[in-house]
């Protein structure tokens, strides 16, 4: 399918639409940031980028794109990791980070109404000021919330809280024609036809753009305790997973961390990590409204990672305690990033129950392929965040050994009966890896929906079941 | 070696609200936890103990419920633990303060080193541990920030002053204030916690101090009287500064070097 070449004709009209030039990049000025995501896998470059400022001037600006067969695609922070932001086809790059405002925190119905482009901390910081909560946890916080909901993120509470679909109530959106529609709102159930709401939600921004969101919130848990578990090995550590989750108390994180991963951190930190002596170690949280609550549920927890063979289980009750040890899990990614020259990562989700056989797995190919491999991520629901590291590899060696590891790894999720992503998506880089697991009438149909929102395949064209 | 640590109880949050009519900190269904500095000073004592072999006290004054912290100093391995608690030690200063740990101590034994945090994050005066030195009149070395050799007669440590290090071998008995950062604290263990739960912890009362004058104790001794207490202006002002790299990063690395924040 052929695409409008973007012209200075086109250029004009759009200035003319937004109506200030400050907002509008074209060509030259575009920064070289706008053409990749935070893994810069793919590269390709807007002919524009727009940096959009209203839900009105979102619907015209895709008006006249669906007039004109212009590609465009939306952006949050980008901070995914699997291309999906990258404007594959060119065209119009819509920036949504500059719609970042709160717009109302309903205390009755417990509800945040949000533009997409409100950043993940500061939106948990407005809430919890307010003593409430927006569960959804991923690791980074300066991601949009617009972004989130395009992936469908889930982050470290999902163990106990879900994922972010679960929050989202309703959901305004630019249609690819340029109509603007409301999906759901602030009413607890709904029964009224196909779940509309819930298939924006994950779509990467291929069916519609996000423009407002309505969230859902809890009151906030007074108090939080997180335990870290030293092991002595990981088998042992992912061993007491499922033992954990099927106990009374319910974690609201389970991560599992490997010593080399936790160096990493330490020396892109510099800082100092309160344990170093064990080869892997679970990093669980719990919350309530008391201490002596919480105590009480983690004593059955700790008792468990003792059986099961833990050295010892470490409490941190403090917000200083609590934060190194944070701090260092949610700069995983960035550490290992800084460890080598260049990456891959694989999300995949398999059932709880499989986990360490997974990370078994990936141990062993580090040898048969001759790769190194890094991983950590979530236990508590089975989702893996793997990365394949190229150090001193040639460019041949590289790209044969990443695909051969990441075909390996893929194949045995299926077989573990995984899914491909567990919260980054699909984009742009994990299609091929998509189609082969997804059941050919699936993918049918996938493709179908694409094609009922958006006949003319302009919004994020080249994504997801493309 | 014989080792004490000082430790506090301070209110769990930073976010501390001032009842704006009294003026007193509202402690009130705040949660409390062991004064993140103290935690440097437990850490040293034991990082010392592992060293050198000997036995840790940690001592603190305050209210029963203090001894929620003595309980988190066994959990992270101390061996014992005191606790000065009177009313009639109750709103005592610095000096008060000081005065009746300084009689405690004595009252508990005779110990080789004190460690004290810099500063309490309640209070913020950094004065307590100075002043026990003087009390039981043994030397002491502030800002400590690394500890090198510590033998039977002399501890030989570097203190982090404020243009320069200075690295002194003092005798012991000896008290020492560290500084935040020279150990990452430890983190408390449940083994530990499960261990000593039924722990003994010694209560001591100015019935048990050698100096019975009232006047002395709390606020009776305290020659300090707060006017009033208020949350600090918060300094948000922003500098704008143009130039080109070289001329920029020039000036942030003068205004780093002049704030103290690195060192030439």
């Amino acid at each position: 399918m052929s695409y409008k070449v973007f012209d200075d004709q086109d250029y004009k009209r759009i200035l003319e639409i937004v109506g200030d030039c400050d907002r509008v990049l074209y060509r030259d000025d575009v920064g070289e940031d706008y053409s990749h995501d935070e893994l810069g896998d793919i590269t390709s470059h807007p002919d524009i980028v727009i940096k959009v400022c209203s839900t009105e001037e979102v619907a015209a600006v895709i008006k006249y794109a669906c007039s004109q067969r212009i590609p465009i695609t939306p952006r949050g922070s980008g901070t995914g990791l699997v291309g999906a932001a990258v404007p594959v086809e060119h065209g119009i790059l819509l920036d949504l980070s500059g719609m970042n405002r709160i717009l109302e925190l309903d205390e009755e119905n417990m509800t945040v109404t949000v533009e997409p482009g409100v950043l993940l901390m500061d939106l948990s910081q407005f809430v919890e000021e307010n003593q409430l909560f927006y569960p959804p946890d991923p690791g980074e916080k300066s991601a949009t919330i617009g972004g989130n909901i395009s992936t469908n993120a889930g982050g470290m509470r999902a163990v106990k809280y879900g994922v972010t679909r679960d929050y989202v109530r309703g959901l305004e959106v630019v249609l690819p024609n340029g109509n603007i529609v409301r999906l759901g709102g602030k009413t607890v159930k709904n029964s009224s036809g196909y779940a509309l709401k819930d298939l924006m939600v994950g779509a990467e921004g291929t069916l519609g753009v996000v423009t407002k969101a309505v969230l859902k919130l809890l009151p906030l848990p007074k108090k939080t305790i997180s335990l870290l578990v030293p092991f002595p090995s990981l088998d042992r550590a992912i061993g007491a997973v499922p033992l954990i989750i099927r106990s009374q108390a319910v974690p609201t994180a389970v991560e599992f961390m490997e010593q080399e991963v936790i160096k990493d951190a330490e020396r892109y930190l510099g800082l100092a990590f309160p344990v170093t002596n064990a080869d892997a170690y679970l990093l669980l949280k719990f919350d309530g409204n008391t201490k002596a609550d919480i105590e009480r549920d983690y004593d059955s927890v700790a008792q468990i990672c003792l059986d099961q063979g833990a050295t010892d289980v470490l409490i941190m009750d403090t917000e200083e305690r609590s934060e190194t040890v944070w701090k260092a899990r949610g700069a995983f990614l960035e550490a290992i990033k800084a460890s080598t020259c260049a990456m891959d990562e694989v999300d995949v989700v398999v059932p709880r129950s499989c986990i360490g056989e997974m990370v078994d797995f990936i141990h062993k190919l580090q040898k048969t392929v001759g790769i190194r491999i890094k991983s950590f991520g979530h236990a508590g629901d089975g989702n893996l965040h793997i990365y394949v590291l190229r150090d001193e590899l040639t460019d041949i060696q590289w790209e044969q050994r990443k695909m051969s590891a990441m075909d390996a790894m893929y194949k045995k999720a299926r077989e573990l009966h995984g899914e491909v992503s567990g919260e980054h998506g699909i984009g742009y880089v994990k299609q091929p890896y998509l189609k082969e697991s997804l059941a050919e009438d699936l993918l049918l149909i996938m493709q179908g929906i694409k094609q009922v929102f958006d006949p003319d395949n302009i919004l994020n064209p080249g994504k997801v079941c493309w | 070696m014989e080792i004490l640590v000082c430790i506090k109880q301070v209110p769990g949050t930073n976010k501390v609200e001032i009842d704006p009519v009294s003026g007193v900190l509202k402690r009130d269904g705040v949660d409390s936890k062991m004064n993140p500095y103290d935690l440097y000073a437990l850490e040293s004592a034991l990082r010392l103990r592992e060293q050198v072999g000997g036995k840790i006290t940690v001592i603190t004054m305050g209210p029963g419920q203090a001894t929620e912290i003595i309980r988190e100093a066994y959990a992270m391995g101390a061996d014992h633990g005191i606790l000065v608690s009177d009313r009639k030690f109750a709103g005592a200063d610095v000096l008060a303060t000081s005065y009746t740990l300084s009689q405690a101590i004595k009252t508990a034994g005779h110990f080789d080193i004190i460690f004290c945090g810099k500063q309490t994050t309640d209070g913020d005066t950094a004065q307590v541990g100075s002043e026990i030195s003087e009390f039981l009149g043994i030397p002491s070395a502030t800002n400590v920030t690394a500890i090198h050799e510590a033998g039977e007669e002399s501890i030989t440590v570097e203190m982090g002053l404020s243009n320069t290090v200075e690295t002194v071998e003092i005798q012991l008995p000896c008290l020492l204030c560290v500084d935040k950062g020279i150990y990452q604290p430890r983190l408390p263990s449940y083994i530990k916690k499960k261990l000593t739960q039924d722990r003994e912890i010694t209560v001591l009362s100015l019935a048990d101090l050698p100096d019975q004058s009232t006047a002395r104790y709390g606020l009776s001794g305290s020659p300090t009287q707060v006017q009033r207490i208020f949350s600090p202006d918060v300094n948000d002002d922003q500098q704008l500064w143009d130039g080109n790299a070289e001329e920029l990063s020039q000036r942030l690395a003068d205004l780093l070097i002049g704030q103290k924040f690195v060192r030439r």
